[in-house]
């Protein structure tokens, strides 16, 4: 059977498991962001704010024709605003076929897309997904691999070669580091990520985002021991420090 | 030709009386940014300073000073000065800085009342003249209002009627008095007499022939005011100065008149600008004294004060004045309306700080420049002082010389007014509905006895079949009160000044308004998509609702429920167009609560949306709060689907964001906060305040005011002093729309 191509662009079956959508995301992205938060993630971040995204069977399924309607109603802030559509997660790359399916069909719209991801996923599958987004957004959450091991529980390495893949194709890229005192921010550790991010050319900008508890309470609601009860969320000049070891390295950061 | 118009491009303005004509004849457009602007002068921070001083004695006392005995008219006061060596633009309502007159044509027991809750006394003598020998507009409206009016008023379902004090949402074309002079006016009034000589002598042309002849007693009489601070202010201003002060000084003689509920300044600083290029091209001002002029100006109309019950200051949340004044919009020939002057009075919020007063509010098109765009934005994010209006939806209905009276009310300068009719609450209408007209929390019969519901569960075609009646009722009740209302107003309380400056035929709007939208639009979709049962108490009154299921609801781009609320706007419109209005006027509905959202939800029983009794309804077209789950960009896509064509006296929304949910850098939050305001007013979006404020401060400012002063918010239309709401409405405001994820 022949399958005209406008029948292929108006519809499709393929669906996926989302935790939530936030139409006002101004964080995940240049401008107004559409943000997806697709549920299922393989990490344990020990401070993750969004706890409830952790189970793929938890989220609720919506198909890509569903997501493609939402997202249209909202073209007129993309536009003006120079957004886009953000997906997150929980960990989108552990829906692969569906985030590359939503991606086509926003690009098809002409609209931008970002991935915002941990990177812990083969790269061969990462690749179709890659290869849809206009920009990625990179969460290098640690440099040294055994404190990147203790604060998600998975290892640093799929994600360094996600980020090697991304310089190699030149993606436009920002990398995102969660700075948590006494876990990740050791200047060793912050200035090993600033001097790998400096051989990198396809980055734009670095974010550290400070620490903080805002999702402390879904680990309560959720029965899960929060293990970051005591640790304070960074100081202004904490974060400031932070942003010094990358800039020092002609990096740009925020 | 007058010697004052030397340099202006002619055109029809020199012929008749055309502000309009002579703005689009002479200004010059200006899309630069706003690196040009100048700090206050020493002059000016000086005063300010005085006045910040008087202000805080003040909010100490409750009110400074009051005159108990005489009779606020144009003339009625000496001349008050604040620092006569400082002042640029002079004129105080009275003979001393922030001291309130008493204005008793609107109701003499309300200013009895005021007076004596701030610890005055009311000279027996103008008592007795006000209660013997002069009948008020509110004596007025309680003889004519009928038994159902006043049931329908005293429970709550009309309210915030102008029955006892005056309707303002009148704007004089106060830019005539610069422009033309007061002399010219004259003469043109008395033409307009002329003009009504005719073969018949009808109760219409009587009463207009009336009016005019007092519109001209006052110009004559702003005359003498003015000629009392030594201004000659019979022939036209002559430079900048001259024109901000002769502006001024039409405007002081309307609020030394009147004490109206909205006292709106127009639109003027785009026509003042002409005046300033033409003093900076001639090398007689500087940009220092340009400013000075705004500055002063504003400084002015920040201390415009009424004197008003503690309780009505209550419901409004302060001490509102409404002194709206329009900022930008495009001009019909495409040309955008913003010069520099509209940079200039947006400055005075950075040079005298953040206040609610004037009410500034932009009119919004997607054409405007870039760069004025984004320093609106920067401004809005710095004070939170800002109110945007769709000017592009706005222009097509009202022409590009329109303004806006009180929050959301477009009109025609000189050529439109209204009849200020608050509002109905929608919530309690279809409370009725359900309980046959009795009401949910007294048990009273106030409408009519018509059969109620006694199924348990409620059934959407049914309670709609029962609503619908309802509705039909309340437009009717409601257009007849306002009918009495602004009978007995133009009767005993005639804006004689600001009429004066009107055309002598103006299109007169009923406007009408409509409370707990959200409320009921979620009421109605809980009963449609999910099951409510009704909770009755022994004399069989719905007095509660169990809800069992989920239901869509307002404020999150869905239509199944989105659709019930653009219903409910067209359904109430259209009942209201079905009846007779005073003078014709042609019946409008606003969607706006100003702040009484938290009196109106105390009056209102348990609602099927799962509202709890005295709960605050949502501001204005606002979703309730708490129960968006798609962000804030679904929540002002569902506000932006309400048809302005079915809500032509405006639909208020209030956005509250913190800082961090904007962006990450002052750049970014620029860029997004112009960008949701583009995307927000490209989708139909009719009104927005804009708050971007920390929760945290709100927080300390609610246990320390002292140290908040002028920490102002955008509330349903309008600002407010935060440390002036009561305690609840402060609470309400910090739990209501924040939005803050991220």
């Amino acid at each position: 059977m022949q399958v005209s191509p406008s029948h292929i662009l108006r519809s499709t079956s393929v669906q996926g498991y989302i935790h939530s959508i936030e139409t006002c995301g101004t964080v995940d992205g240049p401008g107004i962001r559409f943000v997806i938060f697709t549920a299922g993630c393989p990490l344990r971040c020990l401070y993750c704010s969004n706890p409830d995204c952790r189970y793929i069977e938890n989220g609720q399924k919506a198909t890509v024709d569903e997501l493609m309607e939402e997202i249209q109603k909202y073209t007129a802030y993309m536009n003006a605003s120079g957004g886009g559509v953000t997906v997150s997660g929980g960990e989108p790359l552990y829906q692969p076929h569906f985030v590359a399916e939503i991606f086509r069909r926003c690009k098809a719209l002409g609209l931008h897309t970002a991935l915002d991801t941990s990177g812990y996923c083969d790269l061969q599958i990462a690749k179709p997904v890659i290869e849809q987004a206009d920009l990625v957004l990179l969460d290098i959450k640690s440099f040294e691999p055994d404190i990147y091991t203790k604060v998600t529980s998975v290892s640093l390495e799929p994600t360094l070669a996600i980020a090697n893949y991304l310089n190699q194709i030149n993606k436009p890229t920002w990398i995102r580091f969660v700075l948590v005192p006494g876990l990740t921010d050791a200047t060793h550790n912050v200035a090993g990520l600033a001097d790998f991010v400096a051989t990198l050319t396809n980055v734009e900008k670095v974010e550290i985002l400070p620490f903080h508890k805002m999702g402390e309470y879904k680990w309560e609601q959720l029965g899960y021991e929060y293990q970051l009860k005591e640790t304070q969320p960074p100081t202004p000049e904490q974060v400031q420090a932070a942003q010094a070891i990358f800039r020092s390295r002609g990096i740009n950061v925020v | 030709m007058f010697e004052q118009w030397q340099r202006f491009n002619a055109g029809n303005w020199i012929n008749e009386i055309d502000v309009r004509c002579f703005i689009q004849t002479n200004y010059t457009p200006y899309e630069g940014d706003e690196s040009f602007l100048v700090s206050a002068t020493e002059r000016t921070q000086t005063l300010w300073n005085q006045v910040t001083q008087l202000m805080a004695q003040e909010r100490e006392k409750g009110i400074l000073d009051a005159d108990t005995a005489v009779v606020s008219t144009i003339t009625s006061h000496r001349p008050g000065y604040i620092n006569r060596n400082l002042e640029q633009i002079v004129g105080l309502q009275t003979d001393k800085p922030l001291k309130r007159a008493i204005m008793p044509f609107g109701g003499i027991r309300v200013v009895k009342t005021s007076l004596e809750a701030y610890g005055y006394q009311l000279n027996p003598t103008t008592e007795e003249n006000f209660t013997r020998y002069r009948k008020t507009h509110n004596d007025g409206v309680f003889d004519g209002y009928t038994r159902e009016m006043g049931l329908a008023r005293h429970s709550g379902i009309i309210t915030g009627l102008p029955d006892a004090y005056g309707r303002g949402r009148i704007i004089g074309d106060y830019r005539r008095v610069p422009l033309y002079g007061v002399d010219r006016l004259i003469g043109d009034k008395k033409t307009q007499l002329e003009s009504l000589e005719v073969d018949t002598i009808d109760t219409d042309t009587i009463r207009l022939r009336e009016e005019i002849n007092e519109q001209i007693k006052a110009l004559f009489e702003l005359k003498a005011m003015a000629a009392s601070y030594g201004f000659e202010i019979g022939c036209p201003a002559a430079n900048a100065k001259e024109a901000v002060q002769w502006l001024y000084l039409a405007y002081l003689a309307a609020v030394k008149e009147q004490n109206g509920a909205a006292m709106s300044l127009g639109r003027v600083s785009t026509f003042l600008d002409i005046y300033f290029e033409r003093d900076l091209q001639q090398g007689i001002a500087t940009e220092a004294e340009l400013q000075e002029l705004i500055d002063q100006f504003v400084m002015k109309l920040r201390m415009v004060r009424f004197l008003r019950t503690p309780e009505y200051n209550q419901l409004f949340s302060g001490d509102p004045t409404w002194v709206t004044e329009c900022i930008g919009g495009m001009g019909e020939d495409g040309r955008p309306l913003v010069t520099k002057t509209s940079f200039r009075m947006l400055n005075t919020l950075v040079n005298l700080g953040p206040a609610p007063e004037p009410n500034l509010t932009v009119l919004w098109s997607e054409r405007l420049p870039q760069a004025f765009k984004r320093y609106c934005a920067k401004v809005s994010t710095e004070t939170s002082s800002i109110q945007y209006e769709n000017d592009d939806l706005m222009r097509p209905y009202w022409g590009d010389d329109y303004a806006i009276a009180c929050c959301v009310s477009a009109m025609r300068i000189g050529k439109q007014m209204q009849f200020f009719g608050a509002r109905v609450n929608l919530a309690k209408c279809l409370l009725y509905a359900i309980n046959g007209g009795k009401d949910e929390k007294s048990g009273e019969q106030i409408a009519p006895a018509y059969a109620p519901i006694t199924a348990d569960d409620l059934d959407y075609t049914e309670v709609m079949q029962k609503f619908d009646r309802m509705m039909d009722w309340l437009a009717k009740a409601y257009i007849n009160t306002l009918n009495v209302i602004h009978f007995m107003h133009d009767k005993y309380c005639y804006e004689r000044l600001e009429m004066a400056l009107h055309d002598r035929d103006v299109f007169r709007t009923m406007a009408c308004g409509i409370a707990g939208l959200s409320v009921v639009a979620d009421s109605l979709s809980a009963i449609k998509y999910a099951n409510v049962k009704v909770l009755r108490d022994q004399q069989g009154l719905a007095i509660g609702y169990q809800i069992a299921g989920d239901f869509p609801k307002y404020g999150n781009n869905d239509d199944r429920v989105d659709q019930i609320a653009v219903d409910l706007v067209k359904r109430f419109m259209n009942k209201l167009k079905q009846h007779q209005t005073y003078r014709n006027a042609v019946p409008t509905q606003s969607v706006l609560t100003i702040t009484s959202n938290v009196v109106y939800g105390k009056k209102t029983g348990n609602t099927p949306d799962g509202r709890k009794a005295g709960e605050p309804f949502a501001p204005g077209a606002n979703p309730m709060h708490g129960r968006d789950s798609k962000g804030a960009i679904a929540s002002l896509a569902s506000v932006a689907k309400l048809p302005y064509a079915y809500a032509q006296d405006g639909i208020s929304n209030t956005f509250s964001i913190v800082p961090g949910a904007l962006g990450k850098t002052e750049g970014d939050r620029l860029t997004n906060l112009v960008g949701m305001l583009d995307g927000y007013f490209h989708d139909g979006g009719h009104h927005i305040n804009v708050n971007v404020l920390n929760r945290d401060m709100l927080l300390e400012a609610m246990d320390h005011p002292e140290l908040y002063p002028q920490l102002t918010i955008r509330v349903s239309g309008y600002a407010v002093n935060f440390i002036k709401l009561t305690r609840e409405q402060q609470l309400d405001v910090i739990k209501r729309t924040f939005h803050d994820r991220f």
